[in-house]
């Protein structure tokens, strides 16, 4: 396994009026390729503003962040966006699919954003959904297709550009217990391999045990880290 | 992405067909407004227009408009015709009276005397009656709009006699003429007829119509005209201007079409701009995700700005038509008569519409641009 990830520092302030409130306190961490890395935590806790960082869309105050060996938060603006866009694929709780296209049209958005023909996308996103055991919906709109069968488009969507890392952001939460558990097999069997890595923020303690690992967050801090959370945590 | 872009845009139906609304009424009401402000105005130089057989009018000094002036006595004619320059120059009358109908409607007319000989100043086109029946005595051309206001629409008002200023009027036919601003009704006849018909003092004739010589310049003309004789003379297309320019400052046409065409881009800028901010606002966490996949923001105001030309170019389209359809969609209608839609007035509603649209379309991206990519997780 290499490092997919390095966080070397990094602190994070927002302004809230006339104060300063410090969210991050300087995490140090690194992931690792080839695993399922779980970020979990209360509200507040950080984990959404640590995944944004990670992700090259949130800007630390301090310290640096290494994502496959490029230091993201030296890049350009636009730099840092084309890096996103080849290097990074996402998963969002309410899986903001566009309701106006279809799946297949929604999974192919990252290749037509990055300048891939219309119809080649579409092709592609369609063999992706099929592997995804959808693809008798790839011609149905967000609307008429379940819960689960949305967050499979999501991955879809996420996974169709081959990124080398995945962020998925409580990708259980609007699921039922075994839809939550069957998309995160999804991910593990077709997101993992041995140069990507997966990070998944998550307080859904019904999909724990399917960790690589488990980063545990409080008050801006990393608490825990291991393959399970220490008792007393959940 | 401008596929993307507009596959959002057309799949949210309400939003897309409001904005496509406000658009087309918005061009629709700018349009057409100013159509009809032109064409009114353009009927202020109508009986200029209607006389192509003299380039220059003279008139009494204080002479401004077709209908507003003070008679010249007839040694005027003679004093025209006698300036270098003037190939040929003819007497008009142009008077008011009164008319009574064989069913006893009673209507105010201007009455128009044409030269006896050349009956310069009669509308080219006859639809009913020919030229030559205005030799017989107490005969009268009445313009179309004029018989169809006083008979309603039929198809033959020769031979119907009128009582005009207590005299005996037989009307021999219609010409079709371009109506005047106030659009009454005219009656042409001979100057000597006229002059039976429209009592007054010894100053009768309104104006001296003059053809210039060949090849010379009508201004120059004009002005051998107002040296020699002390009249006014203007040249066809000042005089016409004239008649426009009368009617702009005296009435409170411009005022009122120009605050019209401005509620029309207020009403545009209204509808569009909230229609357009709803449906960033709808789907603002869809452009943040794109954002956050890899979006730039140039692909995104290149997204907003392929929506905005969508949604510009069918609305300016269905606008542009329905104003077409409202000029000239009733047919003969009388009101209409003559309109035309000057090529600068689609250009004007053009550039009207891409102010609105951008204008609305840098309100709602400006929410899209601000927001942070980041905002997608929260």
């Amino acid at each position: 396994m290499n490092t997919a990830i390095t966080i070397d520092q990094v602190v994070k302030e927002f302004k809230v009026g006339d104060n300063v409130l410090r969210v991050l306190h300087g995490i140090d961490v690194e992931v690792r390729t080839g695993e399922l890395t779980y970020l979990v935590g209360e509200s507040g806790s950080g984990k959404t503003t640590l995944i944004s960082i990670i992700a090259g869309i949130l800007y630390p105050t301090q310290g640096n962040v290494h994502v496959f060996g490029t230091d993201i938060y030296s890049l350009s603006d636009n730099d840092l966006v084309k890096f996103r866009l080849k290097t990074i694929g996402f998963i969002f709780q309410q899986y903001n699919l566009l309701p106006t296209l279809t799946a297949a049209e929604n999974a192919a958005v990252p290749l037509i954003a990055a300048g891939v023909p219309r119809a080649e996308a579409v092709d592609r996103a369609r063999v992706l959904l099929e592997k995804l055991n959808i693809g008798n919906q790839a011609d149905k709109f967000p609307r008429a297709m379940s819960g689960g069968q949305q967050q499979r488009v999501a991955i879809a969507r996420a996974l169709v550009h081959e990124p080398q890392l995945v962020v998925c952001d409580e990708p259980t939460a609007a699921l039922d217990a075994k839809s939550g558990r069957r998309v995160m097999d999804l991910l593990r069997e077709v997101a993992l391999a041995a140069d990507r890595a997966v990070i998944i923020v998550t307080h859904d303690n019904r999909i724990f045990d399917l960790a690589d690992r488990i980063l545990a967050m409080e008050d801006g801090r990393i608490t825990s880290d291991g393959a399970s959370l220490p008792a007393g945590h959940d | 992405m401008n596929w993307i872009a507009l596959r959002m845009l057309t799949g949210d139906r309400v939003k897309f067909l409001g904005l496509v609304f406000g658009i087309a009424f918005s061009t629709l009401l700018i349009t057409q407004q100013l159509t009809v402000f032109v064409n009114l105005l353009m009927r202020g130089a109508s009986a200029v227009y209607e006389v192509p057989t003299a380039n220059i009018w003279v008139m009494d000094k204080v002479g401004r408009t077709p209908d507003v002036t003070l008679p010249l006595p007839t040694t005027a004619l003679d004093k025209v015709r006698g300036v270098p320059g003037v190939a040929y120059a003819v007497p008009l009358l142009r008077a008011n009276a009164t008319i009574r109908t064989p069913d006893g409607k009673v209507e105010g007319v201007g009455v128009v005397g044409l030269d006896d000989a050349t009956l310069i100043g009669l509308p080219r086109v006859m639809l009913e009656g020919k030229r030559e029946a205005l030799a017989a005595p107490d005969s009268v051309f009445i313009d179309a709009v004029g018989a169809n206001k006083l008979f309603g629409r039929r198809t033959n008002v020769t031979g119907i006699v009128l009582e005009l200023n207590d005299r005996r009027a037989v009307i021999a036919g219609v010409t079709d003429a371009t109506p005047t601003f106030t659009s009454g009704v005219i009656l042409y006849t001979r100057y000597s007829n006229a002059l039976n018909f429209v009592p007054g003092t010894r100053k009768r004739m309104s104006f001296v119509l003059a053809q210039t010589e060949g090849g010379l310049a009508p201004r120059a003309v004009a002005d051998e005209i107002q040296n020699r004789t002390g009249l006014r003379a203007r040249t066809s297309a000042e005089f016409a201007k004239d008649g426009i320019d009368f009617i702009v400052q005296n009435t409170g046409i411009p005022i009122n079409f120009g605050i019209t065409v401005v509620l029309g881009v207020i009403v545009g800028v209204a509808i569009v701009g909230l229609t357009f901010s709803l449906f960033i606002r709808d789907n603002i966490k869809q452009f943040g995700a794109l954002k956050a996949i890899g979006v730039t923001n140039g692909k995104i105001r290149m997204m907003v700005a392929a929506q905005s030309a969508l949604v510009a170019l069918i609305g300016y389209g269905i606008g542009l038509f329905l104003a077409a359809l409202f000029i000239w969609g009733p047919g003969d209608v009388d009101a209409f008569k003559g309109f035309y839609i000057p090529w600068q007035i689609p250009v004007i509603s053009a550039v009207l519409t891409i102010v609105m649209i951008l204008l609305t379309g840098v309100i709602a991206l400006r929410s899209v641009l601000k927001m942070e990519p980041a905002e997608v997780f929260r």
